[in-house]
């Protein structure tokens, strides 16, 4: 489904000269999976997220969806090929409203008790929020799972989710947990998820760890998870990092 | 009535045929329809251009429609209209005015709306400015609004200027006396060469009294747009103005905030803020399968809704 071949991105640092931050990547997804990707802060996991939804263009390198080579294509192109990202910190906007947004996610053949389904998934009341605007108004946490709510109705062949966790309570937490397992089980879709969490690495079908800017282990959750668990200290993929 | 100017009565009042209750209609320097109810009188001036609109004290749930349509290039008329609006009234005044220029000679429209609103009343006062026609004449309109707010009276006026006016000079001016409320809420976009000044000044005269001005506003190409805002706080009082502007291209947009307490328990605020669209807000969209150009148009109408 994902190839990423020879992956490398480059920012100019002033006083460093040219910075890696992504290496030499190279990873591929098959179809219908659930990838978490984890590592250290600084690790390049964002970075990689915003290279596969080109929002940054690779030094050098290919990235393949279903085959097609989307290295040159723009972040529109890549969408309507069926990619989709849900945002750390997602954006707010004054005048476009809930649901504008939901709409617009999926397309604007989408019945208003469509976009209610969507919002009642991560745990919204469609009632109190479908004509609120997407701005300051809303909390952190409202905004993001307003933002997976976008995600879940665009409902693409592979969605990339950086930090969904971040700014979410505990108790939308379980939810986003389910709606993820939901999302993976109920279609032929794929997942990428960033993630620190353990109880999200531990619904991955499989775990890549990325540090430095490279792949440092991938491989099934239950082979990574337990040598990811005994600590950051003892971590060999860590500690090689 | 023309199509043309129907077109522009479609544009400034909404309306597709003759409203329900009271309105007037002048086209062309002319008042061509009327029509008044039980509650609410129209009255030509005699001293000079204009009308005033009479509003019986009680009178609830009714509507005065006064758009103004130009379709002669090179017209050029100042009007006078005066409302007066009785005690514990609640009415929505519908006023606004377009210009269809296909001349050479600048066509202009200035009006001074001054309202005499009585106590406990409320009233709605929606504007709309609207231009078309491609001759080399200008459109042009600089509409006043002087306001006189009764105790415990409330006033929302929104104003709305989208499109096709080359020049605009908006001035607004307000009294409230104890209790009385003034929620302003401007739209503007400004395009091509025109140039588009605004300016409030609202004195918070009585006690707890209040007033918001809201404007928000895009300028894009060559456009230039001035902001200016006075409040002053002269009893205990709440006033707040907020400028939210879009820049794009080569526009200019300046906002003169000024907020005045003369009172120890005034309490005013102002805030400006004026910006490009944000490179994030265009991404987020783009993820979402619009185009760039898409997006943009997305946001700006969003912003001005």
């Amino acid at each position: 489904m994902l190839e990423l071949q020879n992956l490398s991105f480059q920012v100019s640092d002033d006083s460093k000269g040219a910075k890696e931050i992504i290496r030499d990547l190279n990873l591929t997804f098959e179809d219908h999976t659930f990838i978490a990707i984890t590592g250290p802060n600084g690790g390049g996991k964002s970075t990689l997220a915003k290279l596969i939804m080109g929002i940054e263009q690779p030094t050098s390198g290919k990235i393949l969806f279903n085959g097609t080579d989307i290295t040159n294509m723009s972040i529109t192109e890549r969408a309507k090929q069926g990619i989709s990202f849900a945002f750390q910190q997602p954006v707010r906007f004054k005048g476009i409203k809930v649901k504008d947004l939901i709409t617009l996610a999926a397309g604007n053949q989408v019945k208003l008790p469509n976009v209610c389904d969507y919002l009642s998934k991560v745990g919204l009341c469609a009632r109190d929020y479908i004509n609120r605007d997407v701005d300051a108004s809303l909390s952190g946490g409202e905004l993001k799972r307003i933002e997976i709510a976008s995600i879940i109705a665009r409902n693409t062949p592979l969605s990339v989710f950086d930090e969904p966790e971040a700014g979410i309570d505990l108790w939308s937490f379980n939810n986003l947990i389910k709606v993820f397992e939901e999302m993976h089980e109920n279609s032929e879709n794929s997942l990428i998820i960033i993630s620190h969490q353990e109880r999200i690495l531990n619904i991955a079908d499989e775990i890549v760890v990325l540090a430095g800017g490279t792949v440092q282990a991938r491989g099934r959750r239950e082979d990574i998870l337990p040598e990811l668990l005994k600590g950051t200290e003892g971590c060999r993929f860590y500690h090689e990092a | 009535m023309d199509e043309i100017q129907k077109n522009l009565l479609e544009q400034v009042a909404g309306l597709h045929e003759m409203p329900e209750g009271a309105y007037n209609i002048r086209a062309n320097g002319k008042s061509v329809e009327r029509s008044t109810t039980a509650h609410i009188d129209i009255v030509t001036k005699t001293d000079k251009q204009g009308i005033d609109i009479v509003i019986k004290p009680g009178t609830k749930n009714e509507s005065v429609h006064i758009p103004v349509v130009l379709s002669q290039s090179g017209l050029t008329e100042m009007v006078y209209n005066d409302f007066y609006v009785g005690d514990d009234c609640d009415v929505t005044i519908i006023a606004g005015c377009g210009i269809h220029n296909s001349g050479d000679a600048d066509s202009k429209h200035d009006g001074i709306h001054s309202f005499y609103i009585g106590k406990n009343s409320h009233v709605k006062y929606v504007e709309k400015h609207y231009g078309s026609g491609d001759g080399k004449g200008e459109r042009i309109m600089n509409p006043e609004t002087v306001v006189d707010l009764g105790e415990n009276s409330f006033m929302e006026m929104e104003t709305v200027q989208i499109k096709g006016v080359d020049s605009t000079k908006r001035s607004t001016s307000a009294k409230l006396a104890d209790g009385a409320k003034l929620i302003v809420t401007e739209k503007l976009m400004t395009h091509g060469n025109q140039t588009a000044e605004t300016s409030f000044k609202v004195d918070l005269d009585g006690k707890g009294s209040s007033a918001n001005i809201i404007s928000r506003s895009v300028a894009r190409d060559n456009s230039v747009q001035l902001f200016l805002s006075k409040i002053n706080g002269n009893n205990r009082c709440a006033g707040h103005s907020e400028c939210d502007g879009i820049i794009m291209d080569n526009a200019k947009i300046s906002a003169v905030p000024e907020i005045t307490a003369n009172h120890l328990d005034a309490e005013l605020i102002h805030e400006a803020a004026i910006g490009k669209i944000a490179g994030d807000q265009i991404i987020k969209l783009m993820t979402l399968g619009l185009t760039e150009a898409e997006a943009e148009a997305q946001i700006i109408n969003g912003f001005l809704k």
